[in-house]
């Protein structure tokens, strides 16, 4: 039996445009096996894909089939799908089922992308918030609770076993071709709603971007937790400007007035629950990512925002 | 364009301009830094705080020169008046000066985030939230940065308060001995009689929920303004007992005091 030399890697979130970026970036130096719990995505011969909950036992039988070096858990319900419940269900107890079985497994690296939705947009936010900063969101609103449950789980594996490697991406706003978030779809979109009187200060990372950080987090092993930004911002309202949108104003004051809003309008991506996230600014500090991982994003917020104002 | 661009475009003038493109700013590709700055928006800004400086004001100013040209500085000064407009008055003086002008950031009260357009413009034109670390990232940005330590005691306070310093707070020494950052003292004097406030509402305040909501004229008064800047202050970053770091704030503050004094004797009339 021959010796196996390339590294195999099980990446979650198959069916999203960025685990396909990465999937296509470490294919030519990994055995991959993909796998999503929405759909079955066809990535070509070589690379095995497969629609599973990771809730289910048959999980576990993806770990005794082939011999994961790697986790990049990329599989995170974003908070604008799905009911709460079913988010739980995903994120945090699916998450700790696939932990679990990375540790049973021996697995050796564990990538988790967050979100910096975590940090929770407040009026008292200072800029630059580095990753020691408290996790506020779970106490704003409990449609955020279970993306900051996700990241204590993987906290918790990451102090816990520490031969899992476990590094935490806590992204900005990804954005670009294919991506299919909450913010992806107002830039995409003529018109977009705004909080009047407030333009957050915002940043963009493009998939393209975001997907290279992921790649070089898989070739150095620093465990830990980091957030991932450019070094560049721009107000959301400027954003639209430049993206060609239409901004259409929503009385801001008093907070429950945008929040009834939000909730009779029921829009996906203007919801409820994200609404202090289009009034306060949340900006991050990515320099620490940056420089552990020779990081440096290479589209520019202009061209960001060219695609965008070319795709309407 | 836009009616707003349209407006900017029309209120800017190039003088101003060329001012604030001779100050480099660590910024983004489109005009940002992390707190919302945008270079667009202080040349707009400048363009009407320079008609408020010179004809509404007439701010007399000595000592900038002793803001250092470079390098991270904290510029403290006595709070009065109900608006910020001694804060603006100050940037402006700075942003303003002849030889090393700069632009520096002010330290604004908590609320004014929640206020919507407001906070926002402030943001732009240079004002951040007052918090310890937005201070400290901004030292390590090596930028100059405007404190008035007496918060909303100092700038809420009544007309018959005037130019009585309230209680400092000790964070900005605190930033100051770890960042290696100079204290500029500034006494501000013509601010307390802008707006003159007799009483303060305090339910009313409660309930709109800002700081103080005060009896006056519902104009500002164009009271002469006069702005004395020290020299330099120097303090170690040995660590040491809270007890002496309240003995150097009282140090600054017995400066500013000595500044305010200074212009009041110097103050021939106050309109």
């Amino acid at each position: 039996m021959s010796k196996k030399t390339r590294p195999q890697i099980l990446v979650t979130g198959a069916a999203g445009t960025l685990a396909q970026q990465v999937i296509n970036r470490l294919s030519a130096t990994c055995d991959l096996v993909a796998v999503d719990f929405r759909e079955k995505v066809d990535l070509g011969d070589s690379i095995p894909s497969y629609c599973i909950d990771f809730n289910k036992r048959v999980f576990e039988d993806l770990f005794r089939r082939y011999q994961f070096d790697g986790v990049i858990h990329l599989g995170r319900v974003q908070s604008s799908e799905l009911t709460r419940m079913r988010r739980y269900n995903a994120n945090v107890l699916g998450t700790q089922k696939l932990l679990d079985l990375s540790q049973k497994y021996g697995v050796k690296r564990v990538i988790v992308l967050s979100t910096y939705h975590v940090y929770g947009a407040v009026a008292y936010n200072p800029a630059l918030i580095d990753e020691s900063a408290p996790l506020k969101s779970a106490g704003l609103s409990a449609d955020l609770v279970d993306s900051v449950e996700l990241e204590n789980l993987a906290n918790l594996y990451l102090w816990r076993y520490p031969e899992l490697n476990v590094t935490i991406l806590r992204a900005c706003n990804i954005v670009g071709p294919g991506v299919r978030n909450t913010m992806s779809r107002l830039l995409s979109s003529k018109a977009a709603p705004v909080l009047a009187g407030f333009s957050p200060m915002m940043q963009f990372i493009h998939i393209d971007d975001m997907a290279d950080a992921i790649t070089l987090t898989w070739q150095k092993t620093t465990k830990g937790v980091f957030n991932v930004a450019p070094h560049d911002w721009v107000a959301y309202q400027q954003a639209l400007k430049l993206c060609g949108c239409t901004r259409i104003p929503i009385v801001s004051v008093p907070p429950v007035l945008p929040k009834t809003i939000a909730r009779i309008l029921k829009l996906r991506s203007f919801p409820h629950y994200l609404l202090a996230f289009f009034k306060y600014p949340v900006v991050i500090d990515g320099r620490t990512f940056a420089k552990e991982f020779n990081f440096e994003p290479k589209r520019s917020l202009t061209e960001i925002f060219h695609y965008y104002r070319n795709h309407k | 364009m836009g009616l707003a661009s349209f407006i900017r475009s029309k209120l800017s003038s190039a003088d101003v301009n060329s001012q604030i493109d001779r100050i480099k700013k660590p910024i983004g590709t489109l005009g940002y830094d992390p707190w919302g700055y945008n270079n667009d928006s202080v040349k707009f800004g400048m363009t009407l705080t320079r008609h408020l400086y010179e004809k509404y004001f007439r701010v007399e100013t000595s000592g900038i020169e002793n803001i250092p040209a470079e390098g991270p500085v904290l510029i403290i000064g006595n709070h009065s008046g109900q608006l910020p407009l001694d804060g603006i008055l100050v940037g402006h003086a700075l942003a303003n000066r002849e030889v090393n002008p700069r632009l520096p950031r002010a330290m604004i009260e908590r609320f004014f985030p929640t206020v919507p357009w407001l906070g926002n413009m402030l943001n732009e034109v240079g004002a951040v939230l007052g918090d310890p670390i937005n201070c400290a990232k901004m030292l390590e940005n090596d930028e100059a940065i405007i404190v008035f330590p007496e918060g909303v005691r100092g700038s809420g306070k009544l007309y018959k308060d005037r130019y009585q310093l309230q209680r400092f707070g000790n964070g900005f020494m605190h930033l100051a001995m770890k960042y290696n950052a100079p204290i500029v003292p500034v006494g501000v004097v013509g601010c307390e009689e802008t707006i003159p406030a007799i009483a303060n509402i305090k339910p009313l305040a409660k309930a709109l929920g800002v700081p103080y909501a005060p009896v006056a004229l519902p104009f500002v008064l164009p009271a002469k303004v006069h702005l004395n800047f020290g020299k330099p202050m120097y303090f170690d970053s040995n660590e040491i007992p809270e007890e002496q770091v309240t003995e150097r704030v009282e140090a600054v503050k017995s400066e500013i005091n000595r500044l305010i004094n200074k212009g009041l004797t110097e103050r021939k009339r106050l309109f």
